[in-house]
């Protein structure tokens, strides 16, 4: 069989999902772009060309630099908290010890709950008058009176920090541990016999079995940490005080609840624009570790 | 790691305790609440143990009674089993045929890193031209328009675990039965379908939780029990004036109750997949 049969057929084969994917991402980004030069309103209006007017009106605008601020806080503190903990419970989870299967099959939970339900779930805990959060600190003598946690700006966006790590931890700790497995027993016995200290056998033993997973972990998870909504949504839907406010949260508001889609659009392309560049930078920085192990 | 003190046993007892803690206690926090008597939770101190077991809620909530609290959960439920259902069956469509063309072409497989770079994509960028498309066709507050959404989060998943799952299948099998003089349509059907049936059961079961999960869209494009899924009953139920947080609680407990019983039963499956690559966010 002629190449050129081979790939028509590929394409040929490849027609429904082409055809998908143009009608539910291709066209909508496209419009997305043409949108965010116009002042279109969500419903009646199609809007005129305005040019550049609602980038430079979104880029120099307060509450697009806030929501930035606390997009990154959100995504670089949950994604390292979930880094730092997937790696510690992986290195426990890889230790003998009773019951290490029951804890492995565990670890699925938190992934598994639905994101709105663990958000309502959290929700709960975080709640003023009723949560068990402030009936346990208060039991233990940790504080005197029952606090808001979502309700004080000081405090919603670690709340919502802890709700999200909870939920992602373990989703890191299983990707550490298969990777943690695939460590040859002998290299570790003749690091120990060669008198290496824990943190050297973890540094130059360990580690170079771990970091590629990682780093693939590391960029999947900060991309999901940058476009993060539905948790805030149901907890705190951006307040209080634009506290929590993220990225996503912005454009929802923009677009949805005060029907200025070319505003709108031009935020969200901001946003798109970001993760690509993030995401880019991360390949180019897994391309290196690829080509140096 | 071959000798090691009691301490060091201790402190890997400890660390294990703390671990299923950390991880057990919210999720049976979840559960209690769901049976717990409501002034139980109103209670100071409160009370961390039902009084009496209360199953009043899930008994509400699982009552087609017409206009209650029940009608309108499981109205959201099957909603949610439309959606994801309709969304899953025409990813994996669209996606088995794709898959083996990249899988066996690899001249072609650049237009699957392109189809994966998509996953980058924030919703928000789709969402106003998605809303209005929808608007046009008719397709707001409809299981149909929103399953056509969801598509845009399946597809390229999909495709990219069953592309995965035909390169570990040999070629040389296929090409063993075309020299035999089968046709492509026999090899695919009896031989290659079949090989691949486990990886295609996998992919499903993930676009079926992706589905499940998904939220966004869901709030954006559906407004009530015909099209409203339970994400975002739960959220509505949650960011409502519900006084009884059991009833919340409950709710949770039935919405996370398919995907941990799948995650629990497919342990292995799911983990080998989310190593490989694929991550539900």
């Amino acid at each position: 069989m002629s190449g050129t049969w081979i790939s028509t057929r590929a394409w040929l084969l490849m027609l429904p999902l082409l055809v998908v994917m143009i009608g539910v991402i291709g066209w909508p980004l496209v419009d997305t772009v043409r949108l965010s030069f116009t002042d279109a309103k969500l419903v009646g209006t199609t809007g005129s060309f305005v040019g550049v007017d609602n980038y430079e009106r979104m880029l120099t605008g307060s509450s697009f630099q806030r929501a930035l601020v606390t997009t990154t806080w959100f995504a670089v503190v949950s994604v390292a908290a979930e880094m730092v903990l997937g790696v510690l419970a992986a290195l426990l989870l890889n230790q003998r010890f009773r019951g290490r299967t029951a804890l492995r099959a565990l670890m699925i939970l938190p992934w598994a709950l639905p994101t709105v339900v663990n958000a309502t779930l959290w929700r709960l805990i975080y709640n003023p008058e009723y949560g068990a959060l402030n009936a346990a600190l208060t039991q233990l003598g940790l504080i005197d009176s029952y606090r808001s946690w979502l309700g004080e700006p000081g405090s919603a966006l670690t709340a919502l920090i802890i709700a999200d790590c909870w939920k992602n931890f373990p989703l890191v700790a299983l990707i550490a541990l298969a990777a943690l497995q695939a460590v040859p027993r002998d290299i570790t016995a003749a690091a120990l016999v060669d008198g290496a200290g824990p943190f050297n056998r973890f540094r130059f033993v360990i580690m170079p079995y771990l970091a590629g997973p990682l780093l693939v972990a590391l960029v999947l998870r900060t991309i999901e940490a940058f476009k993060v909504f539905d948790i805030i949504w149901v907890m705190t839907r951006g307040g209080p005080a634009n506290s929590t406010r993220t990225l996503s949260i912005l454009v929802y508001q923009e677009a949805f609840s005060f029907q200025r889609a070319g505003a709108g659009a031009s935020l969200a392309l901001i946003v798109t624009l970001l993760v690509t560049v993030l995401a880019a930078a991360y390949a180019a920085l897994l391309r290196r570790a690829a080509g140096a192990s | 790691m071959e000798r090691q003190g009691p301490l060091f046993t201790a402190f890997v007892y400890a660390s294990a305790l703390l671990l299923t803690a950390v991880v057990l206690a919210p999720v049976i926090w979840l559960f209690v609440m769901s049976i717990s008597p409501a002034a139980d939770l109103s209670a100071k101190p409160l009370n961390w143990w039902p009084s009496e077991i209360d199953l009043s809620r899930y008994r509400t909530l699982l009552s087609a009674v017409e206009n209650s609290a029940g009608a309108a959960f499981i109205a959201s439920l099957m909603n949610s089993l439309q959606v994801a259902g309709m969304a899953t069956l025409a990813a994996i469509a669209v996606a088995v045929p794709a898959a083996w063309a990249v899988s066996r072409t690899p001249a072609v497989s650049w237009s699957l890193y392109a189809v994966i770079a998509t996953y980058m994509l924030p919703p928000v960028a789709l969402a106003v031209p998605l809303y209005m498309g929808l608007a046009y066709f008719g397709l707001l507050n409809s299981v149909f328009g929103l399953a056509l959404v969801y598509l845009t989060i399946l597809a390229p998943f999909t495709t990219w675990l069953l592309k995965s799952g035909f390169d570990a299948i040999p070629r040389e099998i296929e090409s063993a039965a075309m020299i035999d003089g089968a046709r492509l349509d026999q090899i695919l059907r009896l031989l290659t379908l079949p090989l691949a049936a486990p990886v295609m059961a996998t992919s499903a079961l993930f676009a079926f939780l992706l589905a499940w999960d998904e939220f966004f869209y869901a709030l954006l494009f559906t407004s009530d029990l015909r099209a409203k899924t339970l994400t975002v009953a739960i959220a509505d139920l949650a960011g409502g004036r519900v006084s009884d947080y059991g009833l919340i609680a409950t709710a949770g407990v039935l919405a996370a109750l398919p995907p941990v019983l799948i995650g629990l039963i497919m342990q292995r499956a799911l983990i080998s997949g989310l190593t490989s690559g694929g991550v539900k966010g």
